[in-house]
């Protein structure tokens, strides 16, 4: 419960701290509404769309209504798939809203013990540190390998784990070794004729759960001629902190990024992941009050590129053969790569020009799978509501392998798969690491 | 105000799931997309069925509870905010297609049906449905028919009134009537399909409308025409009616809305250009073809700097880009952007458009015109911030000026926006005292405790365009 007084902090928290001028440009044109998830699956609930939404949080800071427990849900309901940003005539920086008004309440939020535990363990004694990173990763990678799984799955102590959490772990990819993890490259040169030099966001889970994806984007850059540097004292990009809340934690984590970035002389920087790309090139806003850090933030968000713009831009597609045996494929937005980079077309483009490959668009691509961070786990009925509609999508379109371009959509997808009791069928891959199969298809034959 | 026994008989009608008195659902439902409007309803209800509405509406009837219909919430007159509160009667149960009737060319929808989905179903068959407002993606059937909305194709099909020909609609007192039917020809009794067309809610709910199609055109043309003067362009309008070509549309921008989307969009258009035409015709091939060569000569003809005809799909919407990013660019001008609906015949045009400039000048106010020119329907757009009391009384003073000076020139006050709160002042402009009493002797007859979206299109008090949050 949260009592009169605090709603009352709450309150004034709002008003000192919500953009005004941001709520104020939405002029309730309703033209959001058809790109909200959470409006149509909700059964076109006005509370659960981005209008409803803005016009709470205007209500709070007015001091119209209370901050109270139905207007924290439906904030928390949101995916932040920031799918109304695009078609909003106003161009209302809904992401920016509901970064500031859950950061607000989160830091107002008296948690349970439990809770708090979890969540400091998560957020700052977890994330933000890479090597521990490896070592929980590790642990999986234990589990995974040492028969544990096996003991777990056949014991039933799975079905004691929410449904969704004991899917989603099998869902999990095979986890690298921690001898793996820990070697990772700083440099490698071209192995084309040098056109470009970049950096490498390598990220956390990326750099360890999904280390092949990452190894296979370097692959892919390298092939393209670029040179590429990965400095080693990068942080997690701070998405996750961002959007639950912890914004302090994530200003500290975009500070170190954009040092290690900074003095790099590249022309860009590249990631492979939707989700952090979101966050990273959105550094200028978080840090847009901090006179030291605003102009630097600018420099790094202007370096920003998605792995799969790159390749496009430098016509990699043109220049090297890409071929793979005869498949259906389909590609799913990340709403982030989407919605906040603006890289729709650059994925397609290059998935078109696989030889061999019979591409399906399925309806409402662009629409979020559900997995929104840790969406899926912490507002599962929802998720899985808007996983399903997905997979019907994907039905349709019948495709046999569905193409993403952020782990979390990865994981989410492969979960729908299972749900669906397609993974015979089905195959659910990052991007990057079917271009390379399609780069080296030639080699293998 | 809906009291707890009320609210009990309501969720008795409806399931607790259905009705919903929080403040937070309140608030979400206090206003729809006219700016500067909010007030709080006393409840929610969801209806599933005729039946159920025509229960609630007798509850509220004995009880002289105001209900307000609203579907997605996307009018610009303040028609579905509940200014005199009460209970906000949504659609979302009432949503599905009842019928496509190919033999007869029409389509039988619950109110609740959004008009872009409705239009694709029925684009599967080769059948089309014109009435594009711009809103049509998530607008509802039941607000267009309420609202009687237009948009960019009224001029050669006319607008949502020229397609509903059937309706049941729950009256005030509970009863639900059944008028028209799938017929071209129907004269018995009063029409009160036409009544209830537009009439904004304050007659009764319509909860069933059967609408006419027609056969989908061939193919489509489209081409963009550029001016040095105001003139020019309304002359070129003029001149393609008058050598009886009737395009799809005839859209329009002036200049101070051409430099905000070049500002904007920065899609190449020259910004020494005084006036944009957007020309679209669709039909058979060769009549299009005819059409569109007829055209570009008149065009020329009245001294156009340049006009281009698209040779593809994508080169079509290219051109469309310009006119369809007129109101993002405005809207990001300023905070509050306020999109009125002024309507003249369409030979005053140019008059109506330089009364626009002459006025925004001499309140010091930006005002960007942009419209629907085949039909003189315009869209003078003001940019401005609610916040600034000052600025919003001259925006009204020049609103006010407009829309004399509309009837002034034998036009309207809305064309196809509706007069919900924020035009009620001024529709006796428009229809004389006499006229609204007849419109009020209609509205008592049918509705005498005045439960049916109260406070709209009749006015309370003399002009004020503006109503501030309660």
């Amino acid at each position: 419960m949260t009592t009169l007084q605090e709603q009352q902090k709450l309150q004034e928290q709002f008003k000192a701290r919500m953009n005004e001028d941001e709520l104020l440009n939405c002029m309730r044109c309703g033209f959001c509404l058809p790109s909200c998830p959470t409006y149509i699956e909700s059964g076109q609930k006005e509370s659960h769309s981005p209008r409803g939404r803005i016009a709470l949080m205007k209500a709070v800071t007015d001091g119209l209504i209370e901050p109270d427990e139905d207007v924290e849900r439906t904030l928390e309901l949101c995916l932040g798939c920031r799918a109304c940003e695009p078609v909003c005539p106003s161009g209302v920086k809904y992401g920016h809203l509901l970064e500031e008004a859950r950061d607000i309440i989160a830091q107002h939020k008296k948690h349970s013990l439990p809770t708090r535990f979890v969540r400091k363990f998560v957020f700052k004694d977890l994330f933000p540190h890479q090597n521990r990173m490896r070592l929980a990763v590790g642990l999986l990678g234990l589990y995974q390998r040492t028969g544990l799984q096996k003991i777990a799955r056949k014991s039933g102590v799975m079905k004691l784990i929410p449904n969704n959490l004991s899917a989603m772990e099998k869902v999990l990819p095979t986890v690298p070794s921690m001898k793996q993890m820990k070697s990772r490259p700083n440099y490698l040169p071209p192995i084309q004729s040098k056109i470009s030099r970049v950096a490498f966001f390598s990220g956390c889970l990326m750099d360890t759960m999904f280390l092949e994806t990452n190894n296979a984007t370097m692959k892919l850059l390298q092939l393209a001629g670029c040179e590429i540097v990965i400095p080693n004292d990068q942080a997690c990009c701070g998405a996750l902190h961002g959007h639950s809340g912890e914004k302090d934690i994530a200003k500290e984590m975009a500070k170190k990024n954009i040092a290690a970035f900074e003095n790099l002389e590249v022309d860009y920087i590249i990631t492979n992941a939707g989700g952090c790309g979101g966050f990273l090139i959105d550094y200028d806003h978080l840090l847009k009050d901090d006179p030291m850090w605003k102009d630097r933030a600018q420099s790094f968000k202007n370096k920003l590129k998605d792995i799969s713009q790159i390749l496009v831009e430098v016509e990699f597609h043109k220049k090297v053969r890409l071929k793979l045996p005869t498949q259906i494929i389909t590609y799913q937005d990340s709403c982030h790569l989407r919605n906040v980079m603006k890289t729709a077309s650059a994925p397609r483009i290059l998935l078109q020009s696989i030889e061999n490959i019979i591409y399906h668009e399925m309806q409402d691509a662009d629409r979020c799978c559900g997995s929104a961070g840790i969406y899926n786990i912490v507002e599962s009925e929802m998720s899985m509501q808007i996983l399903d509609y997905k997979m019907e999508q994907v039905k349709h379109s019948q495709a046999t392998t569905i193409v993403t371009a952020n782990p979390g959509c990865l994981l989410q997808m492969k979960l729908g798969v299972e749900r669906e009791q397609q993974s015979h069928r089905t195959d659910v891959v990052h991007i990057v690491d079917l271009l390379l199969q399609a780069a080296e298809y030639d080699d293998h034959q | 105000m809906v009291s707890k026994e009320i609210a009990q008989r309501l969720i008795a009608i409806v399931g607790e799931a259905n009705f919903d008195n929080s403040k937070m659902e309140r608030l979400v439902y206090s206003y729809d997309a006219t700016p500067n409007l909010q007030s709080l309803p006393d409840a929610v209800i969801s209806p599933r069925s005729t039946k159920e509405v025509s229960e609630i509406i007798k509850i509220c009837n004995e009880n002289k509870i105001p209900i307000v219909p609203r579907g997605s919430g996307t009018n610009l007159c303040g028609g579905t905010c509940p200014t005199n509160g009460g209970i906000v009667l949504l659609f979302k149960h009432l949503n599905k297609i009842l019928e496509i009737d190919e033999e007869n060319l029409t389509i039988t929808v619950q109110p609740g049906v959004i008009t872009l989905d409705m239009i694709n179903t029925i684009e599967e068959k080769g059948l089309f449905y014109p009435p594009d407002p711009s809103s049509m993606k998530i607008s509802t059937i039941g607000g267009n028919i309420n609202e009687n909305s237009g948009g960019l194709r009224g001029l050669k099909y006319g607008v949502t009134r020229d397609y509903v020909i059937a309706l049941e609609i729950v009256l005030a007192n509970g009863d639900i009537i059944r008028t028209g039917g799938k017929l071209a020809k129907d004269v018995a009794g009063y029409d009160f399909t036409r009544l209830f067309v537009g009439s904004e809610g304050t007659l009764g709910i319509i909860t069933e409308a059967t609408l006419k199609l027609i056969p989908m055109p061939e193919m489509k043309k489209t081409m963009l025409a550029l001016y040095d003067s105001l003139e020019d362009a309304a002359r070129t309008v003029s001149k393609i009616i008058a050598n009886k070509i009737i395009p799809t549309s005839l859209e329009f921008m002036d200049q101070p809305t051409l430099e905000v989307v070049e500002n904007f969009a920065q899609i190449g258009l020259p910004t020494d250009v005084k006036a944009v035409l957007l020309i679209e015709q669709d039909g058979p091939e060769e009549v299009v073809n005819r059409d569109i060569e007829l055209i570009k000569n008149i065009c020329e003809k009245e001294k156009c700097i340049s006009v281009s005809v698209a040779k593809s799909e994508d080169e079509a919407i290219a051109l469309r880009t310009a006119r369809r990013s007129a109101l993002s660019a405005l809207a990001q001008l300023r905070p509050t952007t306020i999109l009125e609906d002024a309507t003249v015949p369409r030979s005053k045009i140019a008059d109506m458009v330089q009364a626009i400039n002459e006025i925004a000048q001499k309140y010091h106010v930006k005002i960007c015109t942009f419209g629907h020119a085949g039909d003189g329907n315009l869209h003078p757009t003001c940019p401005t911030d609610a916040r600034d009391h000052e600025e919003m009384e001259r925006v009204e003073m020049a609103f006010a000026e407009i829309f004399e000076k509309a009837i002034e020139l034998g036009g309207t006050i809305t064309g196809e926006h509706g007069v919900g709160i924020v035009k009620a002042p001024y529709l006796e402009l428009k229809l004389g005292k006499e006229g609204i009493q007849a419109m009020l002797a209609v509205k008592t007859a049918l509705d005498p405790h005045n439960i049916m979206n109260p406070g709209k299109v009749f006015a309370k008090d003399a002009r004020k365009r503006m109503v501030v949050s309660k």
